[in-house]
């Protein structure tokens, strides 16, 4: 378990068009040997097939990672998009989430192999046949596991501030506020690579919070202001606007993306690239606080190169809390009740509420349900 | 009026003023066309209702023909609310107007007044008095022919002439005409060959029509067209392989100029680096005229950030004005400096990149020690936010409180969203510029813009310059 390692990665000025702020993250020194770029299809909807199960999803479009096993610069984005596109209106079928195209090539989905880990999360099901499970529980885990999110141009007013966002000449990567809450991140090793995957960020996936948030009010500029009383000269006036931007900078990552940053993240390794690793991460699942999932790649220091983040709703953080808090005790209901301290028939009723009233046993659930309701 | 009165009207007919300069109710980089549209309407409703006087006498202003067109539109649409007096001024300025505008915006005006049902009196002598001074009433009949037509039929007026009534309104059944224009388009409806002596939008149907290929039909209209139309076609006829739609660069107006200039790709920009070069320098000291030489050391900041990109509708209109700008200020300083937001130096391969760091270069500018400032930008700084306001306030508050340097900013986007172009600072003037030709006159605008003019300095202003545009400059 540790947290996200964006050194190397500045927080330039933000850019704020109604209730989204976006906060571009700036490179001094690019990573030359990966790249990264689109591959599009044409489908809507695709279909991962692994082993006996398929995992039905919209997918806008995939990452194909380029790697040199040498470190010398790797050849920039458009040349290698080989692969030939599927007909119009027929099911695509991407073999997997994650898979190698060549030998120094990688084709993934964004957000599907972060998504992929959390819809996992403890699918087996209870893992004891305690008697209060539900035969379906037992026998078919949480399968199916289904969750909702809102394609990028369905959140309000995030298109048109993606359209007007001025790019930086050096920057490598974005973070999105909507209504200052942290709804994406998203990193990349080179300048390039961003300028032409900028435009992905509204097929992205968001969030039902983030959904909802995009209709608040719109948020206010953090606007430089000056103590004219300090500045006697034009030098004065130039060490003074560096200033300001230190102190925004030191904002930013303290407190605006302090819940993406000091989080601690439970990380799953999927595949190795030369000296490059891809993975996902899980975040603690703390309610009432931010939690993100995501996907890497990281380098062998373990510096973030590709970053993107998914950030859960409160009733997914909610059953993901539910589901760490089962397994910790074995699927138990009384010991897990007894560990959140509360009683068992709350712990039912919770879970029902959370979504996974099928998983109880009708009957024991109904038990749960007449108790309540006579001891208000 | 009250002082406070009087204070918020120059204000806002100042804010008319950039408004009517810059607002063309098209889709801008940060707005919508229907958002402009609206904002813009608005304004003109609020300013008719309030300063009638001030608002008739905007048409003398340097404002754009979109706005123009609404002006007078408005003016006429409420004739019955003006005294005698400001009829008899209205009037005359709507004329004088109606003489610089492009003929096909008046036809459009009259088009619109025809189904906004204005036909008053006034109207029909406005209508009257502008045809009879077209110099050429059978080329009017067959350029803007369905035009004239409804102009004509709104207004009952006679024709021109027995012929041009004939042929607009009659059926013709291959009937000769004695006028030789209106006979080439009898004939071009089957004589192929007769077509290319007819203005360029007309005899484009009846290529069309003809089934000829358009590379062709270009080179051999070349002759024909209008000095715009031939910058227009350029990229088309390269592109369809008409080989000579020769272009004199040398004659075409700043602006215009640098707009095709950044229509050209980096490669052929660089090839003809010498050719282009010449022609702005050319078209910035003509525009510069008695003025060239006399500002003193110049330093401008230019803003080709992202945002400069402009519209679909607007392509690279910012940019293209800032360049025109770089220009023609190197024409009117002797000494003069060009800061570039992205930080670049070389002007002419200039294209539309990156952020909008307007707080350090203005730094950078007054470093340099210029007698005049002049910032030509879009007014959305963000690279920090807010930093070219306060840099602005603190040297006026406290490192030049005399005004030793002049600073001036220039806007050439209307902001839909605050009914104005968008300012950087209150401590500096901003106004809307539309062609960079204009930017000595508005330079002179400016200094009524600081936020503290009297109403009685204004009025007398734009009584001067009513004066001076209705006895034809």
């Amino acid at each position: 378990m540790t947290g996200l390692d964006l050194s190397g990665l500045t927080a330039g000025p933000a850019q704020v068009r109604g209730g989204v702020r976006l906060v571009p993250l700036l490179r001094a020194h690019p990573v030359p040997d990966l790249r990264l770029h689109a591959e599009l299809y044409d489908a809507e909807l695709g279909v991962v097939e692994f082993g006996r199960h398929s995992y039905t999803s919209y997918i806008p479009h995939g990452f194909v990672a380029d790697w040199s096993g040498d470190g010398t610069p790797a050849a920039a984005y458009g040349t290698q998009l080989t692969t030939d596109r599927p007909d119009r209106m027929r099911l695509h079928f991407p073999h997997r989430m994650v898979r190698r195209l060549d030998r120094n090539r990688l084709r993934f989905l964004p957000l599907h192999l972060a998504s992929e880990g959390y819809l996992s999360l403890h699918f087996g099901g209870p893992v004891i046949a305690w008697e209060e499970w539900s035969r379906r529980a037992l026998r078919n885990g949480l399968s199916p596991r289904a969750e909702q999110a809102y394609r990028g141009v369905e959140v309000n007013g995030l298109p048109d501030a993606l359209r007007v966002f001025e790019i930086h000449p050096d920057q490598c990567g974005v973070l999105i506020y909507v209504a200052d809450a942290l709804a994406a991140a998203f990193v990349l090793p080179h300048p390039d690579d961003y300028r032409v995957l900028h435009p992905s960020l509204v097929q992205d996936l968001y969030g039902e919070l983030i959904h909802h948030y995009s209709f608040h009010p719109p948020v206010d500029e953090f606007r430089v202001q000056l103590r004219e009383s300090a500045i006697r000269s034009l030098d004065d006036l130039r060490l003074h606007a560096a200033q300001q931007e230190q102190t925004w900078r030191h904002f930013h990552d303290t407190t605006l993306a302090g819940g993406l940053l000091d989080s601690t993240y439970m990380w799953e390794r999927v595949y190795r690239m030369g000296r490059f690793t891809l993975s996902r991460f899980l975040p603690p699942f703390r309610p009432k606080q931010d939690n993100h999932i995501g996907e890497t790649i990281t380098d062998a220091k373990g510096r973030v190169v590709y970053l993107k983040t998914f950030r859960l709703a409160e009733n997914q953080v909610r059953r993901g809390y539910l589901l760490n808090r089962l397994a910790d005790a074995d699927w138990h209901l009384g010991d897990t009740a007894d560990q959140l301290g509360i009683t068992e028939d709350q712990l039912g009723l919770r879970l029902n509420s959370a979504g996974f009233g099928h998983l109880l046993r009708r009957d024991v659930l109904d038990g749960y349900r007449a108790r309540a309701r006579r001891s208000p | 009026m009250s002082v406070r009165g009087d204070r918020l009207a120059a204000e806002d007919v100042l804010l008319f003023a950039n408004a009517s300069i810059t607002a063309t109710g098209q889709r801008e980089f940060h707005s919508g066309e229907a958002h402009q549209r609206l904002s813009l309407g608005f304004l003109h409703d609020y300013v008719l209702g309030n300063y009638r006087d001030l608002y008739t006498a905007t048409l003398a202003l340097d404002i754009n023909d979109h706005n123009a067109g609404l002006i007078i539109r408005r003016l006429l649409e409420s004739a019955g609310e003006a005294s005698d007096a400001q009829r008899r001024t209205e009037g005359r300025l709507i004329a004088r107007r109606l003489e610089s505008l492009p003929p096909q915006r008046v036809y459009r005006l009259f088009r619109e007044l025809r189904t906004a049902g204005v036909n008053n009196r006034r109207t029909r002598a406005i209508i009257r008095d502008w045809l009879t001074t077209r110099p050429d009433p059978a080329l009017d009949a067959v350029k803007y022919r369905n035009a004239l037509k409804l102009a004509l039929r709104h207004t009952h007026l006679a024709p021109p002439s027995e012929e041009v009534g004939a042929f607009l309104f009659a059926s013709h059944r291959g009937k000769r005409f004695t006028t030789p224009l209106l006979d080439t388009w009898r004939e071009a409806h089957y004589a192929k060959n007769r077509l290319y002596d007819l203005p360029f939008t007309v005899a484009e149907g009846f290529a069309a029509r003809h089934g000829i290929d358009r590379g062709e039909f270009l080179e051999r209209i070349a002759p024909r067209l209008t000095r715009l139309e031939r910058l227009r076609l350029q990229n088309s006829a390269r592109r369809h392989g008409a080989g000579s739609v020769p272009m004199d660069l040398e004659r075409m107006p700043l602006t215009r100029l640098a707009s095709y200039v950044l229509s050209l790709p980096l490669d052929d920009r660089a090839r003809r680096r010498t050719e282009l070069e010449e022609a702005l320098t050319a078209a910035a000291r003509r525009a510069a005229g008695t003025e060239s030489g006399r500002w003193g050391r110049v330093t401008a900041v230019l803003d080709d950030s992202f945002s400069s990109s402009g519209s679909t509708a607007k392509r690279r209109r910012p940019l293209a004005v800032a360049l025109a700008s770089h220009y023609l200020l190197r024409a009117l300083a002797t000494e003069y400096i060009p800061l570039w937001t992205s930080g670049r130096a070389d002007a002419l391969l200039n294209y539309p990149y990156g952020v909008t760091p307007l707080g350090h270069r203005i730094i950078d500018a007054l470093d340099t020690g210029p007698d005049r400032l002049v910032l030509v930008s879009d007014g959305w700084d963000n690279a920090p936010p807010g930093l070219a306001a306060e840099v602005l306030r603190v040297w006026r508050s406290h490192l030049d409180p005399d005004g030793r340097v002049d600073i001036v900013h220039l806007n050439p986007v209307y902001d839909a969203g605050d009914f104005e172009v968008r300012r950087l600072s209150a401590a500096v003037p901003t106004v809307g510029v539309r062609d960079a030709e204009d930017l000595p006159a508005l330079v002179e605008l400016a200094h009524f813009a600081t936020g503290h003019t009297e109403l009685s300095e204004l009025t007398s202003y734009l009584a001067a310059r009513t004066r001076g545009f209705l006895e034809g400059r």
